[in-house]
């Protein structure tokens, strides 16, 4: 692969100006608030660990975690089960409708959640799914099956035809063909796929927000409403943040050898 | 490739089907029902017509004032960010490492700032831009730049555009890198031997090769930035006045805050249909360059 010459400083910099605002966070976490307030340190001088005791023993913040991981655990598991046989359609067959079905599938990826907002909230209060994980994991259905579809069948189409052909002659039936052939060789893909359903539900807010009260407040929302409620605790406030990084920084971690090619949805 | 015509591939898209429809069209409906009537409280309903998107789609009134001003706004940050984004992008990917322990700790910090929540985003830069306790505001007030994005236009727009740039910046590069990664080592051999200058490989090989995912890079940006929500709320709440005060924004302002269902659910409608048109422009565009590429390369 060519590259272009002063490369590793321009990848340096621009590293630096990623990580220099989450450092912040992270140095910030490990301050005292009075620390915070009055003086400008650029490691913590006192550092203590507080903030992130008081989110531990505290179940009104870390089950907010609890909540967020279950939404977003459930609404990957629907995305990928729901897209995948319909990813092998889109790929191999054509049928009435597919590019009409196919655009209308992404538009409503591209479709603005704040528009969203209010009939969801009438449409899960009436059938009685408000405040609890399966609401909102069935409203980020709305953008992350699309994105699933999209994905799964850039990788479906990397298979070639002859093996779904072979494998029919051989006498297996469409179920056991889709499970113990097509599954396994397009593993890669239902890994990036649900990478991405996961990063897709873990960062939106609007919508979790709007349909939760109490019982399944995300972690993002739980933040926001402590903070304007109890002044600015800004200590506990980064503390919060931090956390909510790690999650996404293990499962890019267990990608990291896919995220490229993940990253251009199978299509390179 | 061709495909075979079968009809039976409707039940296997039938499940994605229902929970999308699900998830779509009956929350769609309720819009455009709501985005008829007028309601003075009460669950008490009356019939309006078309008289909301009048009211929308005329400037002089407060209604279409708002939604106009706001819709600009949102044109010029989705333009701002498409201009700095990518090719800053292309940059980033062209800089990557190409073997060692490097290329993965490279990826995985490119990735982070992706899979951080949106409003944490915001948070993250709402406390590093702040002059009392943010290291950016402080140093900037420091070196004598006057800098509050609470109460300049300017420093607020600043702040919001650094701050996409910061967080979605990453997509584009991973998505051209994988791009560039996918470019056979026999074109830049062949080039060499040509005696071509960097910049005639880079356009005559990288740049052709990159079409595709640059083209999923825009797309994706451009709907992302059109509909952008959290990042600025939390960091400026759409002010200082309303000078960052996005379509999205401005509609859940109207929808949630004012209660205003009719006038909410005209200028959902009407931004609904910008999008769809935007995206099936888009659309047209990526298969069209989906059935040329088999054809250029010979391999049908």
């Amino acid at each position: 692969m060519h590259t272009i010459p002063g490369r590793r400083i321009i990848m340096s910099l621009f590293l630096v100006f990623l990580l220099l605002p989450i450092y912040w966070l992270i140095n910030m976490s490990f301050k005292t608030n009075s620390e915070i307030v009055s003086t400008m340190t650029l490691w913590p001088h006192h550092p203590t660990l507080q903030h992130y005791m008081r989110i531990f023993s505290d179940e009104s913040w870390y089950s907010g975690y609890i909540n967020s991981l279950e939404y977003v655990v459930i609404n990957t598991i629907i995305s990928v089960t729901v897209a995948l046989p319909a990813a092998y359609a889109f790929s191999r067959y054509r049928f009435l409708g597919d590019k009409h079905l196919f655009f209308w599938l992404l538009s409503n990826r591209m479709a603005p959640a704040a528009v969203y907002a209010l009939p969801f909230f009438n449409l899960y209060s009436a059938i009685g799914l408000f405040d609890t994980p399966w609401a909102v994991a069935l409203a980020h259905c709305i953008f992350n099956v699309p994105l699933a579809v999209w994905i799964l069948e850039g990788f479906v189409s990397g298979v070639p035809r002859e093996i779904d052909e072979t494998a029919f002659l051989d006498g297996y039936s469409f179920p056991r063909f889709f499970a113990k052939i097509l599954v396994p060789l397009i593993a890669s893909g239902i890994g990036v796929a649900a990478f991405f359903c996961f990063m897709f539900s873990w960062v939106e807010l609007l919508l979790a927000r709007t349909l939760t009260t109490v019982n399944a407040k995300p972690i993002s929302a739980i933040m926001t409403r402590t903070v304007s409620a109890a002044g600015m605790d800004w200590g506990l406030l980064a503390a919060a943040g931090v956390l909510t990084l790690i999650p996404g920084a293990l499962v890019i971690w267990f990608v990291r050898n896919y995220i490229a090619r993940g990253f251009a949805l199978g299509r390179v | 490739m061709d495909k075979t015509v079968n009809q039976k591939a409707w039940f296997l898209v039938l499940p994605v089907f229902a929970v999308v429809a699900f998830s779509a069209i009956l929350p769609l409906m309720t819009v455009v029902n709501y985005s008829m009537q007028d309601t003075f409280g009460n669950n008490q309903f009356f019939w309006n017509g078309v008289g909301w998107f009048k009211e929308l789609l005329d400037p002089s009134t407060d209604l279409g004032s708002r939604f106009f001003a706001s819709l600009w706004r949102n044109l010029v940050f989705s333009a701002v960010i498409l201009a700095i984004e990518v090719p800053l992008g292309i940059v980033i990917a062209l800089s990557m490492p190409t073997k060692g322990w490097t290329v993965a700790a490279c990826l995985v910090i490119l990735a982070l700032p992706l899979l951080i929540p949106w409003n944490v985003v915001g948070t993250i830069w709402q406390i590093f831009g702040r002059e009392d306790i943010g290291l950016l505001g402080y140093v900037l007030n420091h070196i004598g730049i006057h800098y509050n994005y609470v109460a300049n236009d300017i420093d607020a727009w600043i702040t919001i555009i650094v701050m996409d740039v910061w967080h979605w910046t990453s997509l584009v590069a991973l998505l051209c890198y994988a791009g560039l990664k996918s470019i056979p080592d026999a074109y830049y051999q062949a080039a060499q031997i040509d005696g071509a200058s960097r910049w005639s490989v880079f356009t005559a090989i990288q740049l052709p090769k990159m079409n595709r995912v640059l083209l999923i890079a825009v797309l994706l940006r451009f709907m992302d930035s059109f509909m952008i929500y959290t990042e600025p709320f939390v960091v400026t709440g759409g002010g200082p006045g309303n000078s960052t005060t996005f379509i999205s924004i401005e509609l859940v302002k109207i929808a949630l805050g004012q209660f205003d269902l009719g006038k909410a659910a005209a200028l959902s409608l009407v931004y609904n249909l910008i999008i769809l048109i935007v995206c099936w422009v888009f659309y047209t565009v990526m298969t069209n360059a989906g059935i040329e590429r088999p054809q250029k390369e010979g391999v049908a």
